[in-house]
């Protein structure tokens, strides 16, 4: 009988992941996100092995070197070096590693945080209802730049800070989901049902109801990874993010400003990167979007 | 209509408060004495520190202190830079119309392009137009905008040489500021060449500030249109023979702007955020600017102030749109 229930559950599963492909695949922008996110991934894990160079390392006989195909560029240094002779594509290389972990560590924050925040407004309702969410239009108010720019003033500059000012500003949105989606199937008759056999409120909120308001919660987590990349860059790139010399690409451009009329490449490149990855995980977004959302999916 | 406004007011009012506790707790939860932060001065004997202490109102309880805090909020006191010594507010009105002036710019063009984008893209779903369109919205809205502002300063100022790379306007022009609007004051001059100049220092930043707020107007007038487009009265409206200029701009259009309005309302926030980042780039003399020098030097009484206001304004600016959406959309008001 236990044999049945699994290999049911596990056939759903997998027709649920089946379904979920097969609009996932129409949007041919968001395969090509997933292709391009995926390498970027592999790029950040083998960026020891991919790297020609060490990415602090300077070579004191070619300061802002031009990448090979201009005169005067050399074969070692692919993409050029930037004003104090470390090599450009190493630092590309190494600066995924932080654009992906600040994304990761960012919407983890931001999304335990405001699930657990929201499934409790949403859950209880009523005062404590009330009080959470006039906390959140609160931090809503302030725009999430200047607020994070001064959480960091606050806690000191820093890529760890810069984190945690960023997931905080941003767990307002995972909240506000949540409460929604979750004051959306509290009315449902198999929460009812549940709460009737027995189920407390600890394993209604998480295992009852939370996985039913997964939908909103994965596509806003995507939306969410892409502004974290954008906007700690932005921190970087204002010298409240990651410090030099970490090859981060934000802080690249902070420090390759003053050559950008001399040196195109030191200031072309770690943007376009930036560009890259953000376009990339924004098409992701699209297509989940597209995949996730039932009313999407009628139409 | 009245009712829904003062609702909306009073819905604020715990949202306001709420700004004001996080201003006042900044300063407190800096890390070294809120006292000599404050009063910008270091390595104090202990009198002075008393004295100062007493000064600012920090040798009473916690308490006490946010209410004078929001007594003298109340009277449109908001404190000295230490920099300048000149009183927060002050600076703050000095500064505002450049970013005013930046942001209205930016609004403009964003709207001007993304909405006719939008409809097009929608009319013609599908085509190579709104494939284009909606491929660049997605980059716009991707665009890291303070790497776009330099790659536009290379391109423009740096390999055409046609527009200038900082400030609101060449030093060559010198008149008194009137309304503090670069455009209208450089026109007002009569000077030769005044208002090219201002237009020719405007034009980057506002383009560069338009970018995200284009790309999200462009792609929500899209699907805006896209539903208005399916709905029942659209075809009933069709199905009478209406000419289809007549079905898109008065039947279509008009209900998809809708939401259209709110999202322009709602780029406010993202407007101030771009403005950080525009407004260093390009040295322009605005709001944003003057928060990143005041963050990193340390004059905390502009950045507490300057936070509440910057605050302050965009939830006017949220109640303002909010009362739009109720005037066009009667259902709203109704609910």
């Amino acid at each position: 009988m236990s044999d049945t229930v699994q290999l049911s559950s596990s056939a759903i599963r997998r027709q649920m992941l089946a379904e979920f492909w097969f609009y996932f695949r129409q949007n041919r922008g968001a395969v090509a996100g997933l292709v391009i996110f995926v390498l970027l991934v592999l790029t950040a894990i083998l960026a020891p092995v991919l790297a020609p160079h060490d990415p602090t390392t300077q070579y004191r006989d070619a300061f802002l070197l031009p990448p090979v195909w201009q005169e005067g560029g050399r074969a070692e240094f692919l993409l050029g070096t930037d004003a104090v002779g470390r090599d450009m594509l190493s630092r590309l290389i190494f600066g995924a590693q932080y654009s992906l972990f600040i994304g990761i560590v960012v919407v983890a924050i931001a999304l335990v945080g405001g699930v657990i925040i929201g499934l409790i407004a949403g859950f209880f309702g009523g005062w404590v209802d009330s009080v959470i969410m006039r906390v959140m239009d609160v931090i809503l108010a302030f725009p999430s730049l200047l607020l994070a720019l001064v959480l960091v003033a606050v806690l000191g500059p820093g890529l760890t800070n810069a984190m945690i000012a960023i997931a905080i500003v941003y767990q307002p949105h995972f909240a506000r989901l949540t409460r929604a989606a979750v004051m959306g199937e509290m009315r449902r008759e198999y929460v009812t049902a549940a709460r009737v056999a027995g189920a407390g409120n600890l394993r209604l909120m998480f295992k009852t109801i939370l996985p039913n308001c997964l939908g909103p919660l994965i596509v806003q987590a995507t939306l969410s990874f892409s502004s974290a990349v954008l906007d700690s860059a932005a921190l970087g790139f204002l010298g409240m993010g990651a410090q030099p010399p970490a090859p981060e690409w934000g802080t690249m451009l902070a420090e390759a400003r003053e050559f950008i009329l001399r040196a195109w490449w030191v200031v072309t490149l770690p943007g376009l990167a930036i560009l890259v990855s953000v376009l990339a995980i924004n098409m992701m977004g699209d297509g989940l979007r597209d995949a996730l959302d039932p009313k999407l999916k009628r139409s | 209509m009245v009712r829904f406004l003062l609702s909306k007011l009073l819905y604020l009012v715990p949202t306001f408060l709420g700004i004001t506790i996080v201003a006042f707790s900044f300063v407190r939860i800096l890390p070294g004495d809120p006292v000599l932060l404050m009063a910008g001065e270091r390595g104090v004997s202990p009198e002075r520190h008393a004295e100062l202490s007493a000064q600012l109102g920090f040798d009473k309880p916690i308490v006490m202190q946010y209410f004078d805090f929001l007594g003298r909020l109340l009277q449109g006191d908001l404190g000295n830079s230490l920099v300048t010594k000149r009183p927060v507010l002050d600076e703050f009105l000095a500064l505002f119309p450049a970013t005013l002036e930046l942001g209205l710019c930016a609004i403009l063009i964003a709207t001007l392009i993304g909405v006719p984008v939008g409809v097009l893209a929608a009319i013609k779903r599908g085509s190579w137009f709104d494939q284009v369109s909606m491929t660049s919205a997605l980059v716009g809205f991707s665009m890291p905008i303070f790497w776009w502002g330099l790659l536009l300063i290379i391109f423009f100022s740096g390999f055409l040489g046609w527009t200038p790379v900082s400030g609101r306007i060449s030093l060559m022009y010198y008149f008194p500021e009137g309304t503090g609007f670069m455009l209208i004051d450089s026109l007002m001059s009569g000077q030769d060449g005044a208002f090219a100049s201002a237009v020719s220092h405007l034009i980057l930043p506002s383009i560069v500030l338009a970018t995200i707020p284009l790309a999200v107007i462009a792609r929500q007038t899209r699907s805006a249109m896209l539903e208005v487009m399916g709905e029942d009265y659209v075809r009933t409206a069709r199905a009478k023979g209406m000419p289809s200029r007549r079905v898109i701009g008065v039947h279509a259009l008009r209900n998809a702007m809708i939401p259209v309005v709110t999202t322009i309302g709602l780029q406010i926030g993202v407007l101030i955020a771009g403005a950080i980042l525009t407004e260093t780039i390009f040295s322009w003399p605005g709001i944003g600017k003057w928060m990143i020098d005041s963050i990193s030097r340390r004059d905390y009484p502009v950045v507490q102030s300057g936070l509440l206001l910057i605050a302050g304004l965009v939830m006017l600016v949220n109640l303002l749109v909010d009362l739009t959406y109720g005037l066009i959309n009667p259902r709203i008001r109704a609910s």
